[in-house]
């Protein structure tokens, strides 16, 4: 499994796709809005929160697809399927692997975004922290998503219509811990909660995605 | 024999539901029409809301059957993964297109009651948001069933796929009470409610909310005939095809 | 010593039966080629033996981890190179040795070559040599030696025997004699037949 876990990060390297694509796509996005909705900063500041959590989770969308399909269409997931590792651990891996390729760099780059959107300074904190606690949840909901997915023509677009909706709990709970942040507020519940979904989903979800896989390989 | 899965027998299911179909439709379409005419005829107009009140028979009922369908699809899952009753899955997704239709109905019933009560058809408030999550998963669950070519492969995933969306379709609803504090009044009819609508509405919502639930059987019951027709179709061309080679 | 064995075994592809009946063993030292024609379902019966698909009836039996499969699709990365993926999967298996297969299929000298960059004979070559980390005692393969030349499915060949003869046994689906004592077992007359009706899947519909 850790041969796995390497040899995911190794092609997600040299493909030079998961890398910089999600956070490359998670800039524009950000550069995007003040354009939308005009350079005022005070209301760029109120949005900035929301902003940054849906561009992280569409970020992290764009690469999910990746996560089972090329395996599939290869004929890896097939061996894998057969190999003596139980395939809840090869979804889990992937999903891990997905989070460190893709949901990592947006937290480490969030910070700097958040500075174009003049986010209140007291959020920062929050902010990481947030990222942090959510994104593993993206990729483990994804990789379930994904595992749905797995096989069919087109299976992209379905995907991100099985996979948003899903997201939703950790997307309100995230952007209200840096709202709470940044107004000083208490932020133990929304974040107790998201931690709470993303231990679920880290917990329970590779197991689901396992039994969609086996089904669509059968 | 006794047992009731027999009644899940694909040919057994398309005899049985054979005969109680034209009873069940008659028998729903009075119970309907007297619950929606005894609703919006013969109940007094509200002291504050007027007439707008009346839309309630067709929102309440609605909106509880959009939950409760999904309830329904959860089971019939539940049942074909573990019992594998075909009739079943095709149960779940038969009920998919009407939970989706009375998520449909509620929403906008609730957007024309809206205007008049609190001045806008949209208010982000957790309870309109929530049933607007629901037809999100309505539809993520209907577009999966529609993508995949093999029933019993469809079966399956859309039937994890419900399990899993059940459990976060709770969570957003938590996440979004969480989030925005609204406007809307809290449950409308509750049994153990200490304000509870007067018995003169009272009566009639639940003439309403029986013939809504009698109407959701019997369409379900009649789309699953239709889903079992097609899937008679698919083995027949299927077999055909075989034994052409 | 019998490795895998099935007993009045069907399988099924989209849930319609395709073969039925099936009976045989397979022991130490065997080899059993599939024959039959194309469509017939023996990709469909490889799987059910390699254990992607459940069986539709009957049963297959065999220790847990005997079965080691290889299909149309190699399952290889291209911007891996050759060592890479071989050593990927020969951890997989819990190995670490690739050596003796990258001489065995004569990968020696691409070893550092990116998948991506070998022919489809070197890329079939690199997919059989993962057969050999795996140290899996039954090969289950399908239509192994397409896009091979001829020498190297001489080499796939003595392969196999190799194998044999260290206690292992094949299943192999193929059109083209390889030259070993196979026993040939021809899968038409196992045919499923449409006629009957059955009780579970699309069949209770009719």
């Amino acid at each position: 499994m850790i041969r796995l876990f390497w040899r995911d990060l190794a092609l997600a390297f040299r493909s030079g796709g998961g890398f910089g694509l999600g956070l490359g796509f998670f800039l524009i996005l950000v550069t995007l809005v003040p354009f939308g909705v005009g350079p005022n900063s005070e209301r760029l500041m109120a949005i900035a929160p929301g902003i940054l959590w849906v561009g992280a989770l569409l970020a992290c969308l764009l690469s999910l697809d990746r996560i089972f399909a090329l395996d599939f269409e290869d004929g890896s997931l097939d061996l894998l399927a057969t190999a003596p590792i139980p395939l809840e651990g090869v979804v889990a891996v992937k999903a891990l692997a997905h989070w460190i390729t893709t949901g990592l760099p947006l937290v480490l780059a969030a910070p700097a975004l958040g500075f174009l959107l003049h986010l209140d300074s007291a959020a920062y904190r929050w902010l990481m922290v947030t990222l942090l606690i959510g994104t593993p949840a993206l990729s483990f909901i994804g990789a379930f998503g994904a595992a749905l997915t797995v096989g069919l023509k087109r299976g992209g677009l379905l995907m991100s219509l099985l996979v948003l909706p899903l997201y939703i709990p950790t997307l309100i709970f995230g952007a209200e811990v840096i709202r709470r942040g940044a107004g000083g507020f208490l932020v133990a519940t929304p974040l107790a909660m998201q931690a709470g979904i993303t231990a679920g989903s880290v917990a329970l979800l590779p197991f689901a995605a396992a039994a969609a896989i086996r089904v669509a390989l059968r | 024999m006794a047992s009731i899965w027999e009644w899940a027998n694909p040919r057994k299911f398309m005899a049985w539901t054979d005969r109680a179909l034209p009873l069940l439709s008659v028998l729903s379409a009075c119970i309907f029409i007297i619950g929606l005419v005894w609703g919006f005829f013969f109940t007094p107009d509200d002291y504050r809301q007027g007439a707008t009140v009346k839309i309630f028979y067709l929102h309440v009922p609605s909106a509880m059957m959009a939950i409760n369908i999904w309830g329904m699809m959860l089971v019939a899952s539940l049942i074909w993964i573990v019992r594998r009753h075909h009739v079943s899955a095709l149960a779940a997704k038969s009920a998919a297109a009407i939970g989706m239709t009375m998520t449909l109905i509620a929403l906008i019933t609730g957007a024309i009651w809206g205007k008049p009560m609190w001045g806008t058809y949209w208010e982000w408030d957790p309870r309109l948001t929530s049933f607007l999550i629901l037809l999100l998963f309505y539809i993520g669950y209907m577009a999966l069933w529609e993508a995949i070519e093999n029933p019993d492969t469809a079966a399956d995933l859309t039937s994890v796929l419900c399990l899993v969306g059940s459990v976060f379709a709770l969570l957003s609803r938590y996440a979004v009470n969480f989030w925005n504090q609204g406007l809307h009044q809290g449950a409308s009819l509750s049994l153990d409610a200490q304000e509870n609508v007067a018995d003169v509405y009272w009566y009639p919502a639940l003439v309403a909310i029986a013939g809504f639930i009698l109407l959701f059987v019997t369409l379900v019951l009649l789309r699953t005939r239709t889903e079992i027709r097609a899937r008679r179709l698919h083995a027949l061309e299927m077999r055909e095809r075989v034994q052409g080679q | 010593m019998k490795l895998i064995s099935v007993k009045n075994l069907t399988v099924a592809r989209g849930g319609m039966p395709v073969l039925e009946g099936l009976n045989f063993d397979v022991s130490t030292g065997e080899i059993l080629v599939l024959r039959g024609p194309n469509g017939v379902g023996k990709t469909t019966l490889l799987r059910t033996l390699a254990g992607l698909q459940p069986p539709y009836e009957g049963t297959v039996d065999a220790a847990p981890d005997t079965v080691a499969y290889a299909a149309h699709a190699d399952g290889l990365k291209s911007t891996l190179t050759v060592r890479e993926n071989l050593m990927f999967w020969a951890g997989v298996y819990g190995g670490r040795d690739i050596e003796p297969a990258l001489r065995d299929f004569n990968l020696d000298s691409l070893s550092e070559r990116p998948a991506g960059n070998l022919s489809a004979g070197q890329k079939r070559r690199l997919g059989l040599a993962r057969l050999m980390v795996t140290h899996r005692p039954v090969w289950v393969l399908d239509e192994p030696t397409v896009s091979l030349d001829v020498a190297s499915v001489a080499l796939f060949a003595a392969a196999v025997k190799a194998h044999l003869a260290s206690g292992g046994a094949a299943i192999i689906a193929t059109h083209i004699q390889l030259g070993f004592e196979e026993t040939v077992f021809d899968v038409t007359p196992y045919k499923a037949r449409m006629d009957v009706v059955r009780d579970d899947f699309d069949e209770a519909f009719l």
